[in-house]
């Protein structure tokens, strides 16, 4: 096939996405390598020798408020938040498929979630449960708040891959004699599970990072972003990067897992 | 199939028929779960906000009343407005900066990666930080910026300047780099999936009567990337109107934004006043997007 040479416009962009590139992951690098600080050094470069000091300090418990319980907490809650994205974002995909009376109203109370300011739907809940006498906590009012910012995600992207998705797959199934929900289970759902599992990777990460719809409806007990905000007025030596390396890698390794679990469905799907 | 006797076959229909629902009743049965949590974590709440935000409190506790004093001392403030002035001072640089980089990015994603592997692949990399966390990365710009940081110390020590720049860490400039640096992709994406939408024999079409490059990109490209624009715009202004924390960590406590208001006013208990704000900030904000949302038909656009 014959290729057209590449342009100076090409070249151009190449080198302004590199350093766009470099601009996103820059500074990320620096707070890994700092996270290895040595004993005596501090919040900035140069390292003063290299040591797992401050790693092991975030397990000590007057570094850290309470790192092992927020993280559970956190990553609790990131799984909880996830299922019940996925299960209300498919239903909600569903629905939007045929036309109903209030539609389009749900619609746009969904794009709403999303552009209504995080600390607006903090406050809100934390007055509500106050108002109704319910004790905040994380798996109740912080729950319900970090589900106010996933599910529009979710549901927009189940909108839009419903969108592209043809019928003539669920006709076909239907001709041959399928139920609905045969047509469902082995036809509808095998073609969209990779779509579920990004929906899903959306819900845990961005509950697992979000913290300003946590403010106010975390109740007693802090969630990992919470930690990690407070440490940032209090904290003055390196295991806040610590901290900060331990949660990137372990998002990071949730990243990878779901990217191969997605690649893997894919080439299932193109062998058969 | 073929065992089946035809009377089994009409039972099962004949059952089937007797359960099954009409279809509108399915729309609404599935469309339950997502108008349940959104009335209850979303409306009620914003509804209990505009109820509150009329309320009398003191330092302890709030008082049910209609008062209009939460919002006399909120409008009536100098600071409130110079507040106000300032979180719009930084959703307009960070939207058109977010705006000129993400265009640039997702174009050359669209246009000049050639395989589709290869666009998904580098599409990736974009995305990968973006799923991490928001504080940490705010955070990794203090060791970059700082006064002993990596920036200065380079300038310093290749002698270029002989005492740190003060300005490049706790400073308005500090607050826009790192919400750019958090909020790009927000841009890129919409962007990247209008592009990608357009129809490559337009631009060929272009070429053969004689466009220039140049002119394609201009009368072609840019007009057909405005709904992506739009929708990145959407994002981008309101997860910087609702921003305290990049403030609070990176300008040092020295500016301000109205959702950083409202935070210190609920850290006082002073409920009712974060209320009023609430109820300005949000208006501002949905009568921001419903502007926006006259250009662009988001339905379509997904």
């Amino acid at each position: 096939m014959y290729r057209e040479p590449r342009s100076h416009e090409f070249y151009l962009l190449a080198i302004f996405f590199t350093v766009f590139v470099l601009f996103l992951y820059g500074p990320l690098s620096a707070v890994l390598i700092l996270s290895f600080q040595g004993p005596n050094g501090g919040l900035t470069f140069p390292l003063n020798g290299v040591s797992l000091r401050w790693f092991a300090n975030l397990f000590e418990t007057q570094a850290v408020g309470d790192f092992g319980g927020s993280f559970r907490r956190s990553a609790m809650l990131g799984m909880m938040v996830m299922l019940v994205t996925v299960i209300v974002s498919l239903l909600a995909g569903l629905a939007f498929r045929r036309k109903f009376i209030g539609a389009t109203a749900l619609f746009y109370l969904a794009v709403a979630s999303l552009v209504v300011p995080s600390i607006i739907v903090s406050l809100g809940i934390g007055v509500l449960f106050n108002q109704l006498g319910l004790q905040p906590a994380w798996y109740s009012s912080g729950f319900g708040a970090h589900l106010t910012w996933t599910l529009p995600f979710g549901v927009l992207i189940m909108f839009a891959v419903f969108n592209r998705f043809s019928p003539a797959y669920e006709e076909a199934a239907r001709d041959l004699g399928a139920t609905s929900w045969q047509t469902f289970r082995h036809v509808v759902l095998p073609m969209i599970a990779p779509s579920l599992i990004g929906v899903g990777l959306f819900g845990f990460t961005l509950s697992y990072d979000e913290f300003a719809r946590t403010l106010m409806t975390a109740g007693s007990f802090n969630t990992l972003p919470l930690e990690i905000y407070g440490m940032t007025t209090n904290v003055t030596t390196p295991v806040l990067y610590a901290l900060g390396t331990v949660t990137t890698v372990f998002s990071f390794l949730v990243i990878a897992g779901t990217l191969g679990l997605i690649v893997h469905l894919n080439r299932r799907r193109a062998k058969s | 199939m073929a065992t089946i006797t035809s009377s089994e076959t009409n039972g099962v229909e004949r059952a089937g028929k007797s359960f099954r629902l009409p279809l509108a009743v399915i729309s609404y049965l599935q469309a339950v779960p997502l108008t349940l949590i959104l009335g209850f974590f979303l409306l009620l709440p914003i509804l209990m906000i505009a109820v509150v935000s009329f309320w009398d409190y003191d330092f302890a506790q709030m008082y049910p009343d209609f008062l209009t004093m939460n919002y006399e001392e909120t409008l009536g403030s100098w600071v409130t407005w110079k507040t106000y002035l300032n979180t719009l001072k930084y959703a307009f640089l960070v939207w058109a900066i977010t705006l000129f980089i993400g265009f640039w990015v997702a174009y050359f994603l669209a246009f000049h990666i050639r395989t589709t592997s290869m666009q998904m692949v580098l599409f990736l990399i974009c995305t990968v930080p973006f799923l991490t966390s928001n504080i940490i990365r705010m955070i990794s710009w203090i060791p970059v910026l700082g006064r002993n940081g990596l920036i200065n110390s380079a300038l310093t020590g290749s002698g270029v300047i002989s005492q740190p720049i003060e300005w490049l860490l706790y400073s308005d400039f500090a607050v826009v780099l790192a919400m750019v640096h958090l909020y790009t992709l927000f841009m890129v994406t919409p962007i990247f999936n209008t592009l990608m939408r357009i129809d490559k024999s337009l631009v060929e079409a272009a070429r053969d009567a004689g466009a220039t490059s140049w002119q394609v990109l201009t009368n072609v490209i840019m007009p057909l990337a405005k709904p992506g624009m739009a929708i990145g715009t959407i994002f981008v202004v309101t997860l910087v109107m609702a921003d305290f924390s990049t403030v609070q960590v990176m300008s040092g406590g020295q500016s301000a934004s109205v959702a950083l208001m409202m935070k210190n006013q609920m850290s006082l208990l002073q409920y009712p006043a974060a209320a009023a704000n609430a109820v300005v900030l949000l208006v501002l904000v949905l009568m921001m997007v419903a502007g926006i949302l006259r250009i662009v038909d988001i339905r379509k656009e997904l």
